[in-house]
C-alpha cells in the first residue's frame, strides 16, 4: 500500500476512534469540553507518534532477532509506560507551560488503548518503518479532528433537551454512531 | 454471593460503569467471540486479582501501577498463547484486541480499587462478579447486533473444531427469516446498539430508583 493510502485512511475512513474503537475511554470521558479534546489530542498524537517509533526499532532489532515476539505486548506497555513518565519530566523541566496545559492528561495516556493498539496494528500489518510513521501520524491526526469535531457537537447538545435516561454516555454514544457512519461512507 | 450479584447488576461494568469499550464496541460482532472475549477478561481479572490481593502487601505504594500492568500482562500473554494455539480461528477473529486487555480499565480499575484493599477471598468473589456481567453484557451486544444484523446467529463455530461436539453441528450458524439491518453489523451499529442498551438500563434503573423513594 502507498504512503499516501495510509495515511488518508488513517485519518478517515480507516479512523482509530470511529471503526477501530480505539481510545473510546478519553473519547466518551474528557470530549465534553473543546479545549480538553484539544489537549488530549495534542498529548496522544506526540506519544503515539514517538511510541510508534520507539516500538518498531524494539521489536525488529530486539525481539525478532531473538526470537521473543511473544513477548511484545508486555514489552510495549512497558515501553510506553516509561516514555509517558520520560515526556513527562522533560516537559516539566523545559516547557513549564506546556507542561501545566497538557499535565493532566498524561499519566491517563498510558492506559489509552489507542496508543497500544496503534503500536499492534503496525506490528499486525507489517508496515515497514516509513509506513509506520506515516499510519501513526495519520492516525494521531484522525484521532485529534474526531475528539475536536464531538466535543463541539456535545457543548451544542447541553442545550437541547433530551430524555433523562438518554443524558451524558448513552447519547454521546449515539452520536458517535450517527459520526462513524459519516466517516465510513468517505470511502465512496 | 452478594458481591458477585453486585458485580452483575449493581456496578455492571459495561452498562454502568461504562469502562472497558473498546473490546465492548469491537469484537460484538458475532456472538460466539462477544462471550469469547467476555470469557477471556474474567479468566485475566480473576488471576491478577487474585495475585495482586496475595502480593499487595510487598509492592511500594510509588511502583504500584507498573508493577500491576506487569502481572495482568503476563495473564494476557498466558491466555493469548493458550487461544493461538488451541483455537487459531478465534484468537484470529479477536486480533489486537486480546492484547489490548492489558489496558482494559476494567482490570486495572478492579486492582487498584478492590484486589490492592480487599481480603483474597473477597477480591476473587468480586472479579467473578464483574467478570460475569462483563461476559453477559457483551453476548446480549454480541447477540442483539449478529441477529438483527446478518440475520444468522453463531452459537459454537471455532469452538466446535475444539471440543469435537461434531453432533452439534447444526446449531452453528442458524439462519433466521429476518430482515437484516446492515447498518447494526457494521462499527457505527456497534456504537448504536451500546447508546440505546445504555439509555434503557439507565431507565429502568430510575424507575426502580423512584419505586423505591415513594416507598419510602
Amino acid at each position: 500500500m502507498n504512503l499516501i493510502d495510509i495515511f488518508i485512511t488513517s485519518i478517515l475512513t480507516g479512523n482509530i476512534i470511529l471503526t477501530n474503537f480505539l481510545g473510546i475511554c478519553p473519547f466518551i470521558g474528557t470530549s465534553d469540553r473543546e479545549k480538553n479534546a484539544i489537549g488530549m489530542g495534542i498529548s496522544v498524537s506526540i506519544v503515539v507518534t514517538i511510541s510508534s517509533i520507539l516500538t518498531y526499532l524494539i521489536y525488529h532489532y530486539i525481539l525478532v532477532p531473538t526470537d521473543t515476539t511473544y513477548l511484545k505486548t508486555i514489552i510495549f506497555i512497558l515501553i510506553i509506560a516509561s516514555m509517558v513518565q520520560v515526556i513527562e519530566l522533560l516537559l516539566k523541566k523545559y516547557f513549564p507551560s506546556l507542561h501545566q496545559a497538557l499535565g493532566i492528561y498524561l499519566p491517563l495516556i498510558t492506559t489509552n488503548c489507542a496508543v497500544l493498539g496503534i503500536a499492534l496494528l503496525n506490528v499486525n500489518n507489517e508496515y515497514n518503518f516509513l509506513q509506520t510513521l506515516v499510519f501513526s501520524i495519520g492516525s494521531s491526526i484522525g484521532f485529534t479532528l474526531v475528539m475536536y469535531l464531538f466535543a463541539s457537537i456535545r457543548e451544542r447538545m447541553e442545550t437541547s433537551h433530551i430524555p433523562r435516561c438518554f443524558k451524558g454516555a448513552p447519547i454521546a454514544l449515539i452520536t458517535a454512531a450517527i459520526m462513524a457512519l459519516l466517516f465510513s461512507r468517505y470511502g465512496g | 454471593m452478594k458481591t458477585i450479584i453486585n458485580g452483575i447488576i449493581k456496578e455492571n461494568p459495561t452498562f454502568v460503569l461504562l469502562l472497558g469499550l473498546c473490546p465492548t464496541l469491537a469484537v460484538t460482532n458475532k456472538f460466539e467471540s462477544s462471550y469469547i472475549m467476555g470469557f477471556c477478561v474474567l479468566v485475566v481479572l480473576l488471576f491478577s486479582n487474585f495475585v495482586i490481593s496475595i502480593i499487595k502487601k510487598l509492592i511500594p505504594e510509588s511502583v504500584r501501577i507498573p508493577v500491576y500492568i506487569l502481572i495482568i500482562g503476563t495473564f494476557v500473554t498466558i491466555v493469548e498463547l493458550l487461544l493461538k494455539e488451541y483455537v487459531p480461528t478465534l484468537h484470529k477473529a479477536l486480533g489486537i484486541y486480546l492484547p489490548l486487555i492489558v489496558v482494559n480499565c476494567i482490570v486495572l480499575g478492579r486492582a487498584l480499587t478492590v484486589a490492592s484493599k480487599k481480603s483474597v477471598g473477597q477480591s476473587i468473589l468480586d472479579a467473578i462478579g464483574i467478570g460475569i456481567g462483563f461476559t453477559l453484557a457483551l453476548s446480549l451486544i454480541g447477540f442483539i447486533r449478529e441477529i438483527f444484523g446478518t440475520n444468522t446467529i453463531t452459537l459454537i463455530d471455532g469452538l466446535s473444531e475444539v471440543l469435537e461436539i461434531g453432533k452439534l453441528k447444526y446449531i452453528n450458524v442458524i439462519n433466521l427469516p429476518i430482515f437484516p439491518i446492515n447498518i447494526l453489523a457494521s462499527p457505527s451499529g456497534a456504537f448504536l446498539t451500546l447508546g440505546l442498551l445504555v439509555g434503557i438500563f439507565n431507565a429502568i434503573r430510575n424507575r426502580k430508583g423512584r419505586g423505591k423513594l415513594e416507598s419510602n
